[in-house]
């Protein structure tokens, strides 16, 4: 009788294994069904997917970029992306070292210090990013001066309402060696600095790893510069007549996005810089006094590592949310993808294909970030004993 | 059931002695807070002049230069964008409607949340405690958004939206202290009355003779709306796909995950800007396309329910497999085990992010103003072109006016949201 049971197959409607089949297929169908529904009704409504926009003229000029006009749409939108790229690193690297500092001050024994960072993170990171961006523009707007009378800062900084300049280095001559000279440096360098690190691993005493990379990249950077015959300079900027010379030049538009988006950002990633030294368990830090180790040592050698490895992935969200919010920059004119895009659609070009291309755009830059991401986060990982 | 557990305690709460006191004169708090080094001195000195400094130039800014006329002649503008005057005894009667029945929400959700209080809890049982001390810890709690509305009904010119918003706090008491005391029985009705409380208050605004279309809507009525509306359709949707994603079939997991990813990787304007153009195209041209405000929270709605879904996902995750297996053990179906066994217990740990996602959303529906609708920012632009304020640098003013909403709104909920979590305890497991 037993042998019966198991061996009679239920019927067809009350098997699992045929239900789960079954059910998928529907899911799959109902899939296909609403995409080729709205296939349908697009191309009923004569909407074409027709990407030939993309070699015809552009037709405008983006600033501080060497676009023409009788460029293609192509590299316009590409410059855009170049525009976003740019805006999305430079605001990562100040985001970053603002967030730890901030995030440290509101963990300070000062009373004052952590009262001011609790009120930049507060009023910061409750406000809507777009308002940050445009706030920073219409504030620049309403209260520097033009270019005629920029103010200046110590030869550093010229700002005024229709550009920024700052000081930069500039390859002279031989700058492109002096990169490579740099590059291989850094590669000494690291070389240098694993091999310390398996002797201090082997020997068990301090074998002085970043003494003995930085060096060696120092004094390898020092050599080529004397050997080259100084092949960078200092760039000032400097106002000429009606624009500045010299140094790194911006846009009050590009300005306004970089300081908007890492105001905002940064206020987010010092509270995450803030909940992960708190969230390292205050034994870790006991038992650290308890061996002997001094406040420094406590904090580089036990809780900072931990800290680090709880921040990682919320902070790389951070990271992300930055770059996918350079796309308000079309609030203030920026001319970055989003708002390449849209002068590409007001100059008559069609706009869902303009659109699709930059929404492409943005899906391969976010998900290359969740991929280095998740990489980074795999390896950094606690292998639990 | 607290009451019950509460006499069963009850003979075994010993009086406890009294800690040594932690009280510290100020002379010793300036030192350890203040001047515990000379670093910490010098610290305190250079960062105290430049907070007063900056604190100076602010209060000067905002008391004395800064000219407000611009927001006081605009107010109506900032609030509810071009909705007709006649009409705007609809907005107030739904403003009763969902303050009454959000009340209500509330009031159960708290009586849900209320655990029983243990020794060494700083939370003091609220009805224990003297009105007045009850008025303080309430502005305590809630003064951003007090601060907001005192500065609003201070730009009003007549009494009457004064009256209109007391009133306003007074049925969201009443009615938050009449949930909050709702017998078990009628509570599994909740969701139901807040929602049919949304539609009835929907339905006074757009329906009958004058009544105004959402097309119409703007400032902060138009945020509001958008973010609600979002949140309350991105919900189904972004539940669905999180058990999609948690589920053992691959057909079903890789639909959902390709769906989540793809929405997660894109930013909003982006979709705002498909939405305008494209969705009009969706339909069979026999249809009359949405509305550009229908098209935006179509985008908002699909865009949403991918980070709902994560935020699902985790609650899913956070419930133990033992949970499952014991719902499994006494013979539950598979949905059983899910409806009433992991689902209330994963959505009770998502509150609070669910709450981070609403101020999110809040946030984003400022992009609404890039995609053109009369939003709160596209209301700056407009007021400054106006002929009486046009070219005298008055966009900073309109903004930190704007900023002073969102901020409020924000961080109102954001102090709310964390509270919550205290009280659910999420963060202790």
């Amino acid at each position: 009788m037993a042998t019966t049971a198991t061996r009679s197959r239920p019927p067809l409607w009350r098997d699992v294994r045929a239900l789960r089949v079954a059910f998928q297929v529907a899911v799959l169908v109902a899939v296909v069904a609403l995409f080729s529904y709205l296939a349908d009704n697009l191309r009923a409504n004569d909407v074409e997917f027709d990407f030939a926009f993309l070699d015809q003229q552009a037709g405008f000029r983006i600033a501080y970029t060497d676009l023409l006009p009788s460029d293609t749409v192509r590299s316009a939108i590409l410059t855009g992306l170049r525009n976003t790229l740019t805006v999305a690193l430079l605001g990562i690297v100040l985001t970053l070292v603002l967030g730890t500092l901030v995030g440290i001050a509101r963990l300070s024994g000062n009373w004052l210090l952590r009262r001011a960072a609790g009120v930049y993170v507060e009023v910061l990171r409750n406000i809507p990013p777009l308002l940050a961006i445009v706030f920073v523009n219409s504030a620049a707007l309403a209260t520097l001066s033009p270019i005629a009378d920029a103010t200046e800062v110590g030869g550093l900084l010229v700002m005024s309402v229709a550009e920024f300049g700052i000081v930069s280095v500039r390859g002279d001559g031989n700058g492109g060696q002096y990169v490579a000279v740099l590059v291989v440096g850094l590669v000494v360098a690291l070389a240098l600095a694993r091999w310390r690190g398996r002797v201090e691993e082997r020997t068990g005493t301090p074998a002085r790893r970043w003494t003995w990379g930085g060096g060696a990249f120092l004094a390898i950077a020092v050599a080529g510069y004397v050997a080259l015959s100084s092949p960078v300079v200092l760039s000032r900027p400097e106002v000429e007549g009606l624009s500045i010379t010299g140094g790194a030049r911006m846009g009050l538009p590009f300005v306004s996005v970089l300081v908007g988006l890492v105001l905002y950002t940064s206020s987010h990633v010092a509270e995450i810089v803030r909940g992960s030294i708190l969230a390292v368990p205050k034994g870790q830090t006991e038992a650290a006094g308890a061996i002997g180790l001094s406040a420094g040592q406590r904090l580089r050698h036990v809780v900072l590592p931990q800290a680090f490895r709880i921040a990682t992935p919320p902070i790389i969200n951070q990271c992300l949310n930055l770059t996918k919010n350079t796309s308000l920059g079309v609030a203030v004119a920026f001319a970055e993808l989003m708002g390449v895009t849209n002068t590409v659609i007001g100059n008559g070009h069609p706009a869902i294909p303009s659109i699709v291309v930059a929404m492409g755009l943005y899906l391969v830059l976010s998900l290359s970030i969740s991929l280095v991401a998740n990489i980074a986060n795999h390896r950094l990982r606690l292998v639990e004993r | 059931m607290a009451a019950s557990s509460d006499a069963l305690a009850e003979p075994l709460v010993l009086p406890e002695p009294e800690p040594p006191s932690r009280e510290l004169t100020p002379g010793q708090w300036l030192r350890a807070n203040l001047f515990s080094s000379p670093l910490n001195s010098v610290l305190t000195v250079v960062m105290g002049l430049a907070a007063a400094w900056l604190v100076y130039r602010f209060a000067r800014w905002a008391f004395v230069t800064a000219d407000w006329a611009v927001v006081r002649v605009n107010l109506r503008l900032f609030m509810v964008g071009r909705f007709p005057v006649d009409e705007l005894w609809r907005l107030w009667v739904a403003g009763y409607l969902v303050v009454a029945t959000l009340g209500l929400g509330l009031g159960v959700l708290t009586s849900a949340a209320r655990r029983p209080v243990e020794p060494g809890d700083d939370l003091e049982p609220e009805a224990a405690r003297s009105p007045a001390r009850r008025a303080v810890g309430l502005l305590h709690r809630f003064w951003p958004a007090v601060l907001a509305v005192v500065v609003i009904l201070g730009f009003t010119r007549t009494p009457l939206p004064t009256v209109g918003t007391l009133g306003l706090v007074a049925v969201g008491v009443a009615a938050h202290a009449a949930g909050s005391r709702l017998p078990a029985r009628l509570q599994r009705w909740t969701v139901l009355v807040v929602i049919a409380g949304l539609v009835a208050s929907l339905q006074v605004i757009v329906a009958g003779e004058g009544g105004v279309g959402w097309d119409e809507w703007g400032g902060l009525h138009l945020a509001v709306a958008a973010t609600v509306a979002g949140i309350v359709l991105a919900f189904p949707l972004g539940l669905v796909l999180a058990l999609g994603r948690r589920s053992s079939l691959p057909g079903v997991r890789v639909v959902t995950v390709a769906y989540i990813e793809a929405f997660r990787a894109v930013p909003l304007v982006t979709l705002l800007f498909l939405g305008r153009y494209m969705i009009g195209f969706m339909f069979p041209n026999t249809v009359e396309p949405p509305s550009f405000l229908v098209r935006a929270v179509i985008a908002i709605t699909l865009f949403e329910a991918a980070y709902i879904a994560e935020i699902v996902r985790g609650g899913l995750q956070a419930v133990p497999r033992g949970q499952i297996e014991a719902a499994q053990a006494i013979g539950l179906s598979p949905v059983k085990v899910m409806r009433l066994v992991v689902l209330p217990q994963a959505l009770r740990a998502v509150i609070p992010a669910m709450v981070g996602q609403f101020i999110s959303l809040f946030k984003d529906t400022s992009l609404l103003a890039i995609v053109g609708f009369f939003e709160m920012l596209r209301v700056v632009d407009a007021v400054t072109q106006q002929d009486a304020f046009r070219g005298q640098g008055l966009r900073p003013i309109a903004l930190a006016f704007v900023g002073l909403i969102y901020w409020a709104g924000c961080s109102t909920m954001s102090r709310e949201s964390q509270r919550l979590e205290r009280r659910l305890g999420v963060g202790e497991r």
